[in-house]
């Protein structure tokens, strides 16, 4: 199926492991991923602090863009590029004239015909759609998901079904083979931008996550956006410094997971990328609940390894 | 020809900030047929009333326009009016220039416009009015109430007491509703068990009342003084009248592990039941969904146990007819349940609890005999936070209005905790504290000051377990407003009160209105607060509206009053305004064909089959007759006459017409 791709300024960057992870994914899922040509910014976290409609017009040619490529769907894999262009295409939809001042401004029709997905909303399809047969190497082990502030926030934008404590994520890894965590942390704020200005901030709401999660036994956090993917992987020793506690929980993305039980390789999914090693103590163990392809492969062997390098 | 009289009314600024209520008397004058046509500042005060009566007698009207407010406000004031002065009421029209044009319009030349339109279609009806004569029907002095909370209670008490019949309709298996869960009542800290109970002893026990506990209003038929309520009595599968109430069956009953719903799921209770001990009657019954008999057909242990052979198994339910004069409604509320609070945990937390599940374990007949022990493991908690404003007054979740008693009951909880756990701490989050009510201020301040609960004004974000403990994250917002973190062993939610599920459907039966929310609604919020929009429909306690248990017997006494000063007549005069089937002289006797398309369009089985026979008693015609005393005058059958020979009285086709053509 074909599906329009919008990677955002993460995906070729900080969080580039992401984006290689979904892209190796894609075809197995067979989902055929068409980048928006030309695409720009989303405008982040800056733009609407700034000027409203600079805000709008962003996230506005990307989707204007998205829709002359014919794309009636278009998958926005970072969370935060996700409410901008989700957001952009509510409000738009919801005033008649803004929109038409806005189309003015970025010299392209838009009409908002193009739906915006979240990477967990992609996903969830496929895992209702045959992942199962697809899995080799069931995940084994226990895993928190966090789906941090924007999967679930605002309400208005909000597509999983508990906002509070969402499944989304959770029953996607149940597929794989691992067993997700009841923890109360789900939806938590991770410090987002604070990471640069305020890092004690982040140190503190990141580090009450992360404690958590190994509290209740997670094996590792599984996530699906790159901003609480830098917040609990790349200031890890900010964490640990500020708790004055070793933490060796890896953080992965929800894509990456995915590759590794179909079996892709650990460098195919720039799993070499993480600050925190991706290691485990123990060995990956069978899950009693999910598939009964699981439970064909009992001894699934210990998921990637020890990926010495970084990215 | 016809003498029409037109009052304007100013109704002070209402009409005549917009209307030009001089010009508009002034241009109904020249109307063909109107001899008298003045305005007035206040048209129903004693002077605008006696201008209209000296017109009728000075001027011979033989009509009367009153152009003022909604005919639902003050018609039967300005019939009154005329008939006083010897015109007969239904002669009296209003042009309705306030609801219909002052109040949606601007002041504008076109608003008097439509002013003057709206008098001139009333004249020309007015002028094709016939003078019609009240509906007498008989009254059945018996009073239907359904509930047996304390607000059904109290209105079958009063009712009896006046020495009028009462048929108590109850769905559970025994009188006193959410009242005989509670512990204690605010203010006063009386025990409510103590309260009550005397109270369902004495329904049970009067002689003019008929309790139908474990019973269904299945159907309501008729009108004001003549109902007929169709009651489904669901089987017991226990003989009432044998039973002695000995508990052996409950005893012996294998089915043991059922929620007790009396215990708001806290206790557990068998299949064969009494769901409390005061239970009125003291008669149990069986569970079909689950009772091993019914589910496997072996068992039947309780039927083996009982001396009196009081059990029933083949027992089906019931349908009786009763006829009842009126009726009270008084079916309660439900409380929102913890799984409606996604951030307190989707109620998957075992100690965290609503209102009315701490009654029970605060309760002396609780599953706790009373003592303050937490759902999970039965400790006492050393930490309780309280959460008001559960859902109540919070659109997002689709509560606007305020559920009123929790501020009172929060600080009654945490009182009792404080009296039984003098080391615990008791936290409440709040948004404001309503204690409207008498000793209700001072009930708080006690609570705060002497009892040493800690307030904190502001919300609770979230709610999650951690190492065994209830981790409750909230903010204070005074002073210095900061974030709260409590461990709390136990919370309680002050869950909004609700409509019940079926609030809606019960409505629909009774042919009454009800809000948004699916409470019952009144006929008017100040001025007719028990009576319903369906006349000898009256309504009391917290089916209305959020209530606590003084304002609930208020308003269930006001109902009950309600009832006897309808029974204190054995007629009631009913408006005329009835379709009426057209007869003429022989041949023909009547247009009407026969079809009785209007027998199958009419909603309240109004039309008869009327038989014309000749003097040799010879069928000539079968015609439709229209029973008056049942018709309410919707017109549906007017509508469907294909022969035009129905006529509603007082808006004739021809009235109609000629109102049209006016414009």
């Amino acid at each position: 199926m074909k599906i329009g791709y919008f990677p955002g300024c993460s995906l070729l960057g900080s969080s580039r492991e992401y984006g290689e992870s979904l892209t190796a994914i894609a075809p197995l899922l067979g989902l055929e991923l068409t980048e928006v040509p030309d695409w720009n910014c989303c405008g982040a976290s800056a733009a609407h602090s700034l000027n409203h409609k600079l805000a709008l017009a962003l996230p506005a040619r990307i989707l204007a863009l998205a829709e002359r490529a014919g794309l009636s769907e278009l998958l926005v894999p970072c969370s935060a590029c996700f409410t901008r262009l989700a957001g952009t295409r509510y409000e738009l939809s919801k005033d008649e004239n803004l929109r038409r001042e806005i189309s003015r401004i970025i010299e392209l029709p838009y009409n908002g015909t193009t739906r915006v997905l979240n990477v967990v909303e992609v996903l969830s399809r496929a895992a209702a759609n045959g992942l199962k047969e697809k899995v080799s190497k069931p995940f084994g082990r226990k895993v928190a998901c966090y789906y941090g502030c924007y999967l679930t926030r605002p309400a208005a934008l909000n597509t999983c079904k508990r906002a509070e404590d969402p499944q989304e994520m959770d029953d996607i890894v149940k597929v794989c083979g691992a067993e997700p965590i009841d923890w109360p942390f789900k939806v938590e704020c991770c410090g987002a931008g604070l990471s640069v200005a305020k890092l004690d901030s982040v140190a503190r709401l990141s580090g009450q996550i992360v404690d958590d999660a190994v509290r209740r036994g997670a094996e590792a956090i599984v996530v699906a956006c790159p901003m609480c993917h830098t917040n609990l992987d790349l200031r890890r020793d900010a964490i640990q410094q500020y708790r004055n506690q070793q933490y060796s929980i890896p953080v992965i993305y929800i894509s990456q997971l995915i590759g590794l039980t179909m079996g892709l390789s650990p460098d195919k999914l720039g799993m070499q990328r993480h600050h925190v090693p991706v290691r485990f103590e123990r060995a990956a163990q069978t899950i009693s609940t999910p598939a009964p392809a699981a439970a064909a492969s009992a001894a699934a062997p210990a998921q990637a390894g020890t990926a010495e390098k970084r990215g | 020809m016809p003498r029409i009289g037109v009052f304007v009314c100013h109704c002070g600024e209402n009409i005549a900030a917009t209307v030009d209520a001089a010009a508009v008397a002034q241009a109904a004058a020249g109307f063909p047929g109107v001899v008298h046509s003045v305005d007035y500042k206040y048209m129903c005060s004693d002077p605008g009333q006696n201008l209209i009566r000296d017109a009728i007698r000075e001027k011979k009207l033989t009509g009367v326009v009153v152009a003022a407010c909604s005919p639902r406000m003050h018609e039967p004031t300005f019939r009154r009016t005329c008939a006083d002065a010897g015109l007969n009421a239904f002669l009296c029209e209003m042009a309705n220039v306030r609801e219909h044009c002052s109040w949606v319009h601007e002041k504008l030349p076109a608003t008097t416009e439509k002013a003057i339109d709206l008098v001139r279609i009333m004249v020309e009806k007015v002028k094709r009015n016939r003078p019609l004569f009240p509906i007498k029907v008989p009254v059945t002095k018996t009073a239907l109430v359904i509930g047996g909370g304390i607000a059904g209670i109290q209105a079958s008490l009063d009712i009896a007491n006046a020495g009028h019949k009462v048929i108590l309709v109850e769905r559970d298996p025994s009188i006193g509703g959410h009242m005989a869960q509670l512990s204690e009542t605010f203010p006063t800290l009386d025990c409510s068990q103590c309260i009550l109970t005397p109270r369902m002893v004495e329904v049970a026990q009067h002689p003019n009342i008929t309790l139908y506990t474990y019973s269904e209003l299945e159907k309501l038929e008729g009108f004001i003084g003549n109902f007929k309520a169709t009651i489904r009595r669901k089987a017991r599968f226990v003989d009432e009248k044998l039973c002695t109430g000995c508990g052996i069956c409950a005893q012996k009953c294998a089915t043991k592990k059922i929620p007790s719903e009396f215990n708001a799921g806290l206790g557990n209770r068998t299949a064969i039941y009494v769901p409390f001990p005061q239970a009125v009657p003291n008669k149990p019954v069986i569970d079909k969904a689950h009772c091993t008999y019914f589910r496997t057909g072996k068992c039947k242990v309780c039927e083996r146990f009982c001396e009196k052979k009081a059990i029933r198994f083949e027992q089906e339910d019931e349908l009786i007819e009763v006829p009842v004069g009126a009726v009270v409604v008084a079916t309660g509320y439900d409380l929102k349940q913890t799984d409606f609070f996604p951030e307190y945990g989707y109620g998957k937390y075992k100690d965290v609890v609503n209102g009315l599940q701490f009654e029970r374990l605060a309760s002396a007949s609780g599953p706790t005999l009373g003592a303050i022990k937490r759902p999970s493991d039965g400790k006492t908690p050393e930490t309780i936070v309280f959460i008001a404003c559960a859902g109540s007054r919070d659109p997002a979740k689709g509560i606007n209005y305020c559920s009123k008693i929790c501020c009172m009951y929060t600080a009654k909880h945490a009182m009792l905790y404080k009296h039984k756990v003098h080391s615990g701490k008791a936290y409440v989050f709040y948004m404001d504290i309503r204690a409207g009510g008498k000793m209700y201020e001072e009930f708080v301040r006690r609570a705060i000051e002497e009892d040493e609960v800690h307030y904190v004004r502001g919300r609770v974000s979230k709610i999650y377990e951690r190492d065994g403990k209830l981790i409750v994250k909230g903010v204070d917002t005074l002073l210095n407003s900061r974030p709260v973190e409590i461990q709390a062993d136990m919370v309680v939610l002050a869950t909004a009160m609700v409509a019940h599920k079926d609030a809606e459907e019960l409505a629909q039966k009774l042919k009454v209105s009800y809000d948004g929310d699916h409470f019952l609604s009144e006929a008017h919020p100040k001025l007719r607060p028990v009576e319903m929009n369906t006349a000898g429909v009256f309504v009391a306690g917290a089916c209305q509206a959020p209530k606590d248990i003084p304002e609930t017997v208020a308003q269930a006494s006001g109902a009950a009053s309600k009832v006897t000063g309808l029974f204190s007549k054995d007629e009631l005069q009913r408006e005329p305004v009835v379709a009426k089937v057209n007869r003429c002289a022989p041949p023909l006797f009547s247009t009407c064909i026969g079809c009785f398309l209007c027998e199958s369009a009419c909603a309240y089985q109004a039309i008869e089959r009327e038989e014309i026979r000749g003097r040799d008693g010879k069928l000539i015609k079968t015609v439709a007759r229209i029973n008056e005393g049942v018709c309410q005058g919707c017109g549906t059958c007017v509508a469907l006459c294909r022969s035009k020979s129905i006529d509603l009285q007082g808006f004739t086709n021809e009235q109609i017409f000629a109102e049209l053509l006016a414009l």
